[in-house]
């Protein structure tokens, strides 16, 4: 039976089928994006950007954003190698661990961090012995990010870390070079686009964060009200300003995954790196 | 061509029988709430939530067929949403200023009636991190204070006590700045600041005292604000244009009896000043 020809009709129905599936998906999400776009004037969006209200939030966004980012690189690095090079028992609980935070809710991941790092927190008497106060402090709306944009980093560092010929790996192995030195000169190198790719899909994740902020850090304007928490109490206020800043949002998470496509970085983008290249070749 | 023979080999998956019966499952719950006829959807502050749970309670009793859903959040929230094109029969909120507001952009098919108050309390978790012990503590340097937003109704009412409390007998001038400079979070309706205050994470808040629920209250110490400058929540219940008139009517006249009083009162809710028609 699946070998015979299909008749015409039906060739026809499924390429209508998928012609109209994709536009309906495209407006889907084009639409609410262009729809922001006609609500805010280009005045509003250059008078609401002097705003003070707006300039902090995004200042305080990009700050938490980036050290958020840098956290994950560092602390996903070590992980993404352990799970791309070795195997141990309890690997796939921490597999499963790693992919967490990217499937629970924000609000219960606050929650979550409120029990752990909070004051009555598990922890929180060894954090405030050591002066450490997590809840309603910048340094809390880091941690919630990192919580949530971990595993994106880690996921993509990890796919890059295995998918490095293993024929480099084992011309390395033949000069003697110890597991660190092959790390920092052959695998870190090769896996380099995935792991933009990475930083990029955590740095979004950061920076668009807000469930998981406002239950465990708080809402207050300069110390913790990111951009994202922003826009949902002008909601209540000022719709001209909470469509700018939403504008805004979407403008950088656009420049960003675009730049990324075009250097071939997409998380899901197909690989475009020559699979056997030298290590210097990009 | 996909090798359909690939396919057929594929071995009987544990995981497949799972996936079937949980989505059978789903079905099944889905397919429940169909069963009931008619629904009223009533938009109603997040501080009355208990009280309304069991006046919808004795609506469905009342009214057979009929569920009562319920969608609780911050005045602000409720009114903007309704404003933004959400749908409901009946709007409940914990202020005149959100209840003008639904009214200014019509979005109510009836006057809007008060049919509660309420008042504010200081809470404080019970372990008392802060030691604060009266309400000039909180003017104390570092002390962890929760409020809601300014445009919540009792993040407003809660500032408005604060300015009361302004250089009264035994309070020094500039109180409520003192006050609002411990301030370290602005949440978007009372349950929250009463939630930041139950976990210990904050040393005083204000809330209703409606809020200190049979659940919360082994968690809390309160603190009175007395009575002059307690400024007394007023709750007004409307229905919604382009709702279920009727039904919506019959909701809030169920609000509005001797019965709806009792459940209120029943929930530490203060009955109106005026006796509404």
């Amino acid at each position: 039976m699946p070998n015979q020809p299909r008749p015409a009709w039906r060739e026809l129905a499924g390429q209508v089928a998928m012609f109209g599936l994709a536009a309906l998906l495209a407006l889907l999400v084009a639409l609410p994006v262009v729809a922001l776009l006609f609500r805010v004037p280009p005045a509003t969006l250059m008078a609401q950007l002097g705003s003070s209200g707006v300039r902090e939030a995004l200042r305080l966004s990009l700050l938490t954003s980036v050290a958020a980012t840098a956290v994950s690189v560092l602390l996903g690095l070590p992980m993404a190698h352990l799970l791309a090079t070795r195997e141990f028992p309890g690997k796939r609980a921490l597999e499963v661990l790693m992919d967490l935070p990217m499937v629970i809710p924000p609000t219960v991941a606050g929650f979550a961090l409120l029990m752990a790092f909070g004051r009555a927190g598990l922890l929180g008497g060894t954090l405030s012995a050591f002066g450490i106060t997590l809840p309603f402090t910048t340094a809390g709306v880091v941690v919630a990010q990192v919580f949530m944009a971990v595993p994106f980093f880690v996921g993509a560092a990890r796919a890059g870390f295995a998918a490095v010929d293993p024929r480099f790996l084992d011309a390395a192995a033949t000069l003697r070079a110890g597991e660190m030195h092959t790390f920092w000169r052959v695998r870190l190198p090769l896996a380099l686009p995935s792991l933009v790719a990475g930083v990029g899909m955590a740095w979004a994740r950061a920076l668009g964060e807000f469930g998981a902020t406002i239950t465990f850090a708080g809402n207050l304007a300069g110390t913790t009200r990111t951009v994202p928490l922003d826009v949902y109490l002008l909601l209540h206020e000022d719709l001209a300003a909470a469509a700018t800043l939403s504008l805004l949002l979407i403008i950088m998470a656009a420049v960003l995954l675009a730049a990324m496509r075009q250097a071939g970085l997409g998380l899901f983008a197909p690989p475009r790196a020559p699979r056997f290249a030298p290590p210097r070749a990009r | 061509m996909i090798p359909y023979e690939v396919r057929v080999n594929r071995s009987p998956n544990r995981a497949h029988r799972w996936l079937a019966s949980g989505l059978f499952l789903l079905g099944a719950l889905l397919s429940a709430p169909l069963a009931a006829q008619q629904t009223l959807t009533v938009f109603a502050a997040a501080s009355l939530t208990e009280a309304f749970t069991d006046l919808g309670n004795a609506f469905e009793r009342d009214h057979p067929g009929v569920t009562v859903r319920f969608n609780f959040a911050g005045s602000q929230a409720l009114a903007t949403q309704l404003a933004q094109g959400a749908r409901a029969d009946v709007l409940a909120t914990a202020d005149q200023r959100w209840m003008s507001y639904a009214k200014e952009h019509r979005l109510l098919s009836t006057e809007p009636a008060t049919f509660a108050r309420n008042r504010l309390v200081v809470v404080l978790p019970r372990s008392n991190p802060g030691y604060v012990e009266k309400l000039q503590d909180l003017t104390r340097p570092g002390l962890k204070l929760v409020l809601a937003g300014a445009q919540v109704p009792v993040g407003a009412y809660s500032r408005e006590a604060l300015r009361r409390l302004n250089g009264a007998p035994g309070f020094p001038a500039g109180y409520d700045r003192l006050v609002l400079g411990n301030l370290v979070s602005e949440e978007e309706n009372v349950r929250a600041v009463v939630a930041k205050v139950q976990l210990r994470e904050a040393d005083a808040g204000i809330a209703y005292v409606t809020d200190v629920t049979a659940r919360s209250r082994e968690a809390l110490t309160l603190l009175q604000i007395p009575d002059p400058y307690n400024p007394i929540a007023e709750y007004p219940v409307a229905a919604v244009a382009g709702g279920q008139a009727a039904l919506a009517e019959s909701f809030i006249a169920l609000v509005l009896s001797a019965e709806g009083r009792r459940l209120l009162a029943a929930r530490g809710f203060l009955t109106p000043g005026r006796v509404a028609p």
